[in-house]
Order: C-alpha cells, then structure tokens, then sequence
C-alpha cells in the first residue's frame, strides 16, 4: 500500500525481549526498511546483529557508514556512534556527544528520519528508562510521520514509553502481541 | 504540546556553508549533510539565535563568533586510547615494525584536542621508540590545536583513560604520566616533545610529508563519499611504501579507488601499503 517508507524501532531496558518475541513473526518481504537503535553497552558489536539474525529470514546487518538504506532488511545501529538518515537514503554515522547520556542516540534517528521519510515513516519506542527517543518522536509528529509507543502496561519498563506519551502526539499504542501485525500490514 | 520542526532548512545550511567558503576559505560543501545540519541546529539553538538572517549575520560579520562556528560545528569529541584493542595492535604490531627504521614519522590528522597524540605518545614511550619518533598531529581548527598543545584533560575522565590505558597494554602506573592540577591532569612535558600541532585542512591542503604511519580515525564519517576518495588519496600521497594506514571502527578503505595497494590487518582497521 506504500504507506510506510521506514520503520524504526528504538528502545532501551527491556527492548531487547521484545524485539525477540517480534522479529520472527515479521513477514520476510517487508516492502520497507527497518532501523533498530537500542541502546547497548560499548564493545558488544558483533552479537546483537547475530542474536537477531536467528530470529528472522530477513536480512540482518549492523549499519555501515554510507551504506543505502534498502526495503526488506533490518539494520542495526553500532554502538557508541550515533546513526543518521540522509537525504539520498543512506545512513551516516556520527561520534558527537552522547545525547541522553546514550550513544547511539533513538533521537538522533529519529529525527534525521522524520525529515527524510516525512508522512510515511513509522516510529516505534520501545520499553526504556530514560527518555531518549521523545524528542524524537515530537519531530516525527511535525514531519507527519507515524508515532507509535509500547503500551507501557506491557513494557518491563515503562518510563520511556510513558514519557513519550506525555510529551507527543501517539498514533498507536500497542502492546508486545500486537506488534508484528501492525507491522506486516504496514507493507 | 509543542511540535518540533527544524528551525533551518537544508537550503539555509547550504546558504551557510557556500558563505564560509566564500569569506573564511573553509569547505564543508563535502560534509555529510545530516550531520552538519544536525551540528549548525544544535549550535543555533544553544546560542539562542533569533533567527536564521542574524545568525548568519554573525557570522559572516562577528570573527570571533565565526571561530565559533567553526569549533561547534565540527566534532571534537575524543578519548585517549579510545578503542583499547587498536591501540594494543599498534603497540603489538605496527610500532614494532616501525622501531627498525632509523626515524619514525607519523601524521595523526584530524587530531582534535590531542588525546590520541598524547596516548601515541606514551605508547612510543614506552616501546623506547620516543626519542627517534615525530608525531605531526594536525586539525583545521586552530582553537582545538591550542588545547591540545597544552596537554592538560579533565582530571573526571582520567580513571577511564586509565581502564582504556591497561585494556590497551600499558606497562606502568597510567598516573605517572600526569601530575594533578585541580581538576585537571597534566601530561608531562616529555610526552609533548616529539609532538608538532599545527593547523592542516584535509579538504583544501596538501601533502606535507611523508609518513610511515598515518592514523585519521573518526573523520572520515563526516565527509561524502566524494570527499573520502580525496582525503584517501591524499594519504596515499603521504604515505610511504609498507606504510600503515589507521581508520576508524566503522571506516574502511574498501570502496575507494587506493584500496587495491593496501592490505589490511585481519580484524583491525588498519591498512599496509604494499605497492
């Protein structure tokens, strides 16, 4: 239906359960990207790429700088660089400061992807106990873009989920069993 | 509830970049646009600009205010032996092989506020390569270059460089190298002896020398793939046969047009230059 042009997908603690539970339940020709940006602690590269590339037949890759941004696979944000969406659809990626204390920062894509995608991107903010990714969402709401939440009843951590729906606008509000669906019909 | 757009346009950051060029000799034109945008946003909203005509007026008009621009809109964020496995390869690996020449030049570009020149510094030090060593660390940004020549870092950051410092194969008390001033560390004065700051523009200036090591990690993300090409080129340049080339984590040579010269270290983002 070509509603969604991007999905991204942030959290913190308590993110990473969910993604497990959802990934496999995704249908494998997604029309559309996904960009996972949780945070993590430095110097675990390499295994959340691997640990999520055995739930899912999509492709899994951790995000390379400069690299297109392509339908059908899901990447995921290094550690300790922030991740930036481009005009011409490629990521870079970015060393500044830490923004909410968290680097990668869910904002930082968040926001680059809300100017890029504009009305057909699809934000989701997973459980987290901080309050990155609120900003974020606040762009996608003045790009036109889809803000969605982990309904917080459900989240291991509900702060994150919870402070996003004080400060934006929120289209849905799902809880973990509803996730895949909505995602599979965005395509 | 307040809805966030950006208060400058894509058009309104080329406006500024094509004034830098045209009045200070400064070229972002090949910067990531994203992350340019993202940085001028920042300041203009740290700065409390009242709008995008005065803010530009600033600087255009202000020097002092334009130097400004100049430090916020780069990134200077950086740690001493920030990723301690490269470190320990260079002092395993690359260093070694460099302490059989008679002379040792490297050429640290993108050196920011010195942390890496300093940690090279130590290192080279340590393996008793110092006294026959010049490291040239170099940045466009001249303010940067000023407090790195001083060799003072905050004193709060001193128990992590010391983590980085043994995770990355150091010998000694990581404390000896400094002398605590307030909050500040201050790295001794042997460290900086074999260490030239000075200001280089890998967008607009040229070779200088020539190097048997060059690292520029970190810098690379921020420019086009246009720009990387050139900037890989110039290295290439300044590089002597069975040289080394040092990238970042998430920087690679593989795309660009040198790469067919060059060998890497398994697992490293480090380059050897076999032709």
């Amino acid at each position: 239906m070509g509603k969604c042009d991007a999905l991204i997908i942030g959290g913190s603690a308590g993110s990473l359960d969910v993604l497990l539970k959802v990934l496999p339940l995704l249908r494998p020709d997604l029309s559309f990207p996904i960009v996972i940006v949780i945070h993590r602690k430095h110097g675990t590269d390499s295994l959340l790429p691997e640990l999520l590339s055995g739930r899912t037949r999509l492709i899994v890759k951790e995000i390379d700088e400069k690299e297109p941004v392509l339908a059908g696979r899901v990447y995921i944000a290094p550690s300790d660089y922030h991740t930036l969406i481009e005009q011409d659809h490629t990521f870079s990626l970015d060393y500044s400061e830490k923004i909410n204390y968290s680097r990668p920062a869910i904002d930082a894509t968040f926001q680059t992807a809300a100017e890029v995608y504009r009305e057909k991107l699809v934000c989701l903010l997973l459980s987290g106990s901080n309050a990155d990714g609120v900003n974020g969402l606040k762009s996608v709401n003045g790009w036109g873009g889809i803000a969605v939440i982990q309904d917080p009843a459900t989240a291991q951590v509900a702060y994150m989920p919870e402070q996003a729906a004080i400060h934006a606008k929120i289209d849905y509000t799902l809880g973990i069993e509803d996730m895949a669906e909505f995602i599979n019909l965005l395509s | 509830m307040n809805l966030e757009l950006p208060t400058i346009t894509d058009g309104q950051v080329e406006i500024l970049l094509a004034d830098l060029l045209e009045h200070y000799g400064y070229d972002f034109t090949g910067y990531s646009k994203a992350s340019i945008k993202r940085r001028i946003l920042r300041l203009y909203s740290l700065d409390k600009a009242l709008s995008f005509a005065e803010f530009r007026y600033r600087i255009n008009n202000d020097t002092f205010y334009f130097k400004r621009f100049v430090e916020q809109i780069t990134v200077n964020v950086t740690e001493m032996f920030r990723d301690p496995v490269f470190f320990k390869t260079l002092r395993d690996v690359v260093l070694p092989k460099l302490g059989t020449y008679p002379f040792i030049r490297i050429w640290l570009a993108g050196c920011s506020t010195g942390e890496e020149a300093y940690s090279i510094s130590i290192i080279l030090k340590e393996l008793n390569l110092l006294h026959k060593s010049l490291v040239y660390a170099t940045d466009l940004n001249p303010i940067v270059l000023e407090k790195a020549s001083q060799g003072m870092f905050a004193m709060s950051q001193m128990k992590q460089y010391s983590e980085n410092y043994i995770l990355s194969g150091g010998i000694n008390d990581f404390s000896s190298y400094y002398t605590a001033n307030y909050s500040l560390a201050k790295f001794n004065d042997e460290l900086k002896s074999k260490l030239i700051f000075s200001t280089h523009n890998l967008v607009s200036d040229h070779s200088f020398n020539e190097f048997q090591l060059i690292l520029c990690r970190n810098v690379l993300i921020y420019f086009d793939r246009d720009l990387q090409h050139k900037v890989l080129r110039l290295f290439d340049d300044s590089l002597e046969g069975l040289g080394y080339l040092a990238l970042g984590t998430k920087e690679t040579l593989d795309f660009s047009p040198i790469s067919p010269n060059y060998k890497r270290i398994p697992a490293e983002k480090i380059w050897r230059k076999v032709i």
